[in-house]
């Protein structure tokens, strides 16, 4: 029997410094060369030496798992070590866990992405797959919102996601600074630019709580049912597998009935303090 | 159905002098038997030699916040439960996940199991059913901790069936006591009312049914049997606590309640509760590394939800206040439990009701919910 605590030591390929303070490790298995495979909205468990393990999304494109993609937000102990890894050092992974994005429910809908911050990395295997398969959805729009200009994540990228003429992108900051032409202001009032249609959209959110909440609103406000809205919830894990008990959240368990749970399943946990 | 096998259907009665014999038994089959004996005053599961470490003429006496022991009769088992429970060996308060040795810039990492193989003596009905409970926690969802599923399969159950249930006891009502009716290899009844102490034995598997054959025993008489159940039909009704029905709408129906701030004000969060609690399965991971950093050891450790660091993500913890870390004690173990494995998360030992340094006590607790 496999312990499904034990990691698997793979070797970080390349690092990339995204923001000030965020930052990619590409990976690969050390023993076997077997195709890391995942769900868009999956995670692993990162594991680092002596330091300890934290669970991260998978934000590389699921249609090609010759490499794991992790993009991390340095916040403490575990991400500031994990940051300091080298090309050609071993890190500890265990997963792909939990829940996946609704991909393949939203073919034939409208699809409305709606994020902020970090939360674009744990969606980015979601858009590649929309990407990959442009004609199975109807509209695409992905609303991002970062503090200031220079807080966009993946910026080339977004930038090349504009610039096709399939999908609406739109991208908000807090605040202005330099030569940003563009939305100043909440990501949430994005979404009453519209551009879907409510009735046959799927939304996929992701962000902190107090985000999240707003974007329901204002989801809700355009008529997007909570039957129809995505979103991924955040709490500590320490096992990703069941057995820690830390990642409950009312009655469920946010690392295996999670992360992502289509919102009228939580609704009511949600608005309750503190759960 | 498959038909119930022959051995199920034995009763027969041994002497106290049998459980020495069943012991040695035990031990010369490989196990490392386990069982109820006095330590600092208090009846805790230790490693037994011998049926002279039971916890023979000992009585507890239990209450809200209060546990002493009292020098009462010969029985062998009028005692129940005290604050330890068999997780104690089958999910042990600290476990080695693994060791990671670093070597240039690889990374070894080696699972470390410790496989025992364990005889549990003495087993109440309440905590089978906690075994059972962590038995869907542990061993048969999508995901299975070889440690806790070898330790379980390889472990050989003697129930002890209960016949002077402690004042804290409510097994009656949770469905779970105070007789086992399965989930273990023998099960024994203590008939100490009349003299020198003697046991009816019933047998749950052939493995049960193959070490009772190696005791001296005598068949059972239909008198026997109606003692048996006379002694635990009245230990049933003997047991003044219950938990009210309907406690888990109740929870749902408080959520958003003044009752959290006001039990949150008697509670002092010394996670003792959980730490007794049969069912209680939490634990956090620590890692430790020698002075080099070369070699780094991951452990599993028992943890609290009372703890405040238990809820913690960037920015500070989710359960902040002490009220929310009561709610989710008991919103769990009443409440959420049946969402997630199908049964209720308490199984009526009463060991939070004593082993709380202030008293409080979850039926009393569960009532006031459901009246409220
Ligand atoms: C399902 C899921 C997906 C995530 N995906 C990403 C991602 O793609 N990119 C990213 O940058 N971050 C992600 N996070 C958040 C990331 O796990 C935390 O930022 C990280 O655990 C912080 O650890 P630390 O040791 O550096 O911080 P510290 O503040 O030093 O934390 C101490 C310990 O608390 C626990 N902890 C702290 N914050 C969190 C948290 N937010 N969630 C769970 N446990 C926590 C960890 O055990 C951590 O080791 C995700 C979290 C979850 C639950
Ligand atoms: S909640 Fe209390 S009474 Fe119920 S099983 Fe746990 S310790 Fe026993
Ligand atoms: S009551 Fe608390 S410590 Fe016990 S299992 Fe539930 S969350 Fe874990
Ligand atoms: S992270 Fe351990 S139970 Fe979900």
């Amino acid at each position: 029997m496999n312990d499904p605590m034990i990691p698997a030591p793979f070797r970080v390929k390349r690092t990339r410094k995204e923001l000030e303070d965020t930052f990619t490790l590409e990976l690969a298995p050390i023993r076997n060369s077997r195709p890391f495979h995942f769900s868009a909205g999956q995670f692993n468990m990162l594991y680092v030496h002596g330091v300890g393990e934290v669970p991260i999304s998978i934000s590389g494109d699921p249609g090609d798992p010759s490499v794991l993609v992790h993009t991390t937000r340095s916040v403490g102990t575990v991400t500031d070590a994990m940051w300091k890894l080298k090309q050609g050092d071993t890190i500890g992974i265990r997963g792909p866990f939990g829940t996946s994005w609704p991909v393949v429910e939203a073919e034939g809908s409208d699809v409305v992405i709606v994020t902020g911050g970090i939360g674009l990395a744990p969606l980015r295997p979601a858009i590649y797959h929309i990407i990959t398969n442009r004609k199975r959805y109807g509209n695409v729009v992905i609303l991002y919102g970062a503090r200031t200009p220079e807080d966009i994540l993946y910026r080339r990228e977004i930038e090349r996601w504009r610039s096709r003429l399939d999908i609406d992108v739109e991208v908000t900051v807090d605040r202005a600074t330099g030569h940003w032409a563009g939305n100043v202001g909440v990501v949430t009032k994005l979404v009453s630019r519209g551009g879907f249609d409510p009735s046959q959209t799927v939304a996929m959110v992701c962000g902190p709580e107090i985000m999240m909440r707003y974007c329901v609103q204002a989801l809700n406000d355009q008529g997007v049912a909570n039957d129809r809205i995505y979103v991924s919830m955040e709490r500590n894990m320490k096992c990703a597998v069941g057995f820690c008990g830390h990642c409950q959240f009312g009655q469920a368990f946010v690392c295996k009935d999670g992360p992502v749970f289509r919102f009228d399943a939580i609704e009511r946990d949600f608005y309750v303090r503190e759960l | 159905m498959t038909p119930t096998p022959e051995y199920r259907k034995t009763r027969v009665v041994i002497d106290a002098a049998q459980l020495d014999v069943l012991i040695a038994n035990l031990r010369a089959q490989g196990y490392e038997v386990i069982g109820p004996t006095v330590a600092d005053g208090a009846i805790v599961y230790a490693p037994l030699s011998g049926a002279g470490e039971l916890p023979a003429g000992v009585t507890d006496v239990q209450g809200p916040g209060s546990y002493r022991l009292e020098k009462n009769g010969t029985a062998l088992f009028a005692h129940v439960v005290g604050p330890h429970a068999w997780k104690r060996y089958l999910y042990p308060p600290e476990q080695l996940l693994f060791r990671s040795v670093r070597q240039g810039r690889n990374l070894r990492i080696n699972e470390e199991l410790e496989l025992k193989r364990y005889a549990f003596l003495g087993v109440r009905p309440c905590d089978i059913a906690a075994i059972r409970i962590h038995d869907k926690v542990f061993a048969d969802g999508e995901y299975a901790d070889p440690g806790y599923s070898a330790r379980r399969q390889a472990a050989f159950i003697v129930a002890v069936n209960c016949t002077r249930p402690a004042a804290t006891c409510f097994c009656a009502s949770m469905n779970t006591g105070p007789r086992a009716r399965d989930g273990f290899d023998l099960a024994l009844t203590e008939f100490s009312d009349r003299g020198a102490p003697e046991f009816l034995v019933e047998v749950g598997s052939a493995r049960g049914s193959q070490t009772l054959a190696k005791l001296k025993h005598r068949p059972a008489g239909e008198d026997d049997l109606k003692r048996a159940d006379a002694l635990l039909a009245a230990a049933a009704r003997s047991m003044s606590r219950s938990m009210p029905s309907g406690i888990a709408d109740a929870i749902e129906d408080h959520l958003e309640d003044a009752y959290w701030d006001k039990i949150a004000g008697r509670c002092i969060n010394c996670a003792n509760c959980t730490m007794v609690c049969p069912t209680c399965f939490c634990t956090t991971v620590e890692d430790v590394t020698d002075l080099s950093g070369d070699i780094a050891e991951r452990w599993r450790k028992w943890d609290s939800c009372f703890n405040i660091d238990f809820s913690y993500i960037h920015g500070g913890s989710v359960r902040r206040e002490a009220s929310s870390r009561f709610r989710q004690w008991m919103r769990h173990k009443l409440d959420t439990w049946h969402d997630q494995f199908a049964t209720s998360g308490c199984v009526g030992c009463g060991r939070c009701i004593t082993w709380c340094p202030v008293g409080i006590d979850i039926t009393e607790e569960a009532r006031t919910l459901t009246k409220g």
